[in-house]
């Protein structure tokens, strides 16, 4: 079985979604639920921490690309940060990052909300 | 770390669930670091099969737990073969159109990009139709010299 975890806190005004371990069709209905519940408190400013995460598949990209619409019409947003290489190339393959904002640092992509007020 | 072996074959066969994904991953692994790919390439090899068999349980068996997934692997250096057969519905991949990220933003559509990676992952892709009606696609990945 495929372990995957999946964390959510605030940094401000901002919620982070820690991922770990292995994003794939059996786990990313998980992460959907973190994205329901968010869109149910009118989260919209959403940050993903990708540093424990090792691995993704179309399904766990799937997850961003169902979501990240309705947090744009909120004014708000899916930033990502802290990916590994590998994971990022497949990001890239898909043309990711002409949509989604990519950052080293998680506290990058929160100033990048913070910055707009 | 296995050793690296010229010629060898092997195979598994996994019930269509999604709780099967890992295991067929560290099958796949294991093959593929006995054929003597690097950590890169290997890691593309897993992701092309995950996706494979992903559309296998999505749309051949519409998440049915009860199908079978027969993968076998082939090696005869340098060409790393990947077979897998379900004898779920039949689909045409010639009727998926290759995704567009922006259309697909706009449409809110999720689907379609497994197919594309896999094309993207892999060195040749072949779907075909077998006898007894099963459904089978090859993935081709050669070891650089």
């Amino acid at each position: 079985m495929a372990e995957f975890n999946v964390n959510l806190r605030d940094v401000g005004s901002v919620s982070v979604i820690d991922v770990k371990g292995y994003l794939d069709a059996h786990t990313a209905p998980e992460l959907e639920n973190i994205f329901n519940k968010l869109l149910v408190e009118k989260q919209f400013r959403v940050v993903v921490n990708f540093d424990e995460l090792k691995y993704i598949s179309s399904a766990g990209l799937g997850v961003f690309m169902a979501y990240v619409e309705t947090m744009r019409e909120n004014k708000g947003d899916i930033k990502f940060s802290n990916m590994k290489e590998n994971v990022y190339n497949i990001f890239d393959l898909l043309g990711f990052p002409i949509l989604y904002e990519f950052y080293k640092e998680e506290k990058e992509a929160v100033h990048k909300f913070n910055d707009l007020g | 770390m296995n050793s690296v072996n010229k010629i060898f074959e092997k195979e598994l066969l996994v019930k269509s669930t999604t709780d099967n994904l890992a295991a067929i991953r560290d099958f796949v692994k294991s093959a593929a670091n006995q054929s003597g790919f690097s950590e890169d390439s290997t890691g593309k090899i897993i992701l092309a099969v995950d996706e494979a068999c992903t559309n296998i349980i999505k749309h051949a068996y519409k998440y049915s737990p009860e199908g079978n997934i027969l993968i076998k692997v082939k090696f005869n250096d340098p060409k790393f073969s990947i077979s897998i057969t379900d004898d779920g519905s039949h689909f045409d991949p010639n009727t998926v159109p290759e995704p567009d990220l922006r259309e697909y933003y706009k449409q809110k559509r999720v689907g379609g990009l497994g197919m594309f990676l896999i094309k993207k992952l892999m060195d040749e892709v072949n779907y075909s139709t077998l006898s007894g009606n099963k459904n089978q696609v090859i993935l081709v990945k050669y070891l650089p010299n």
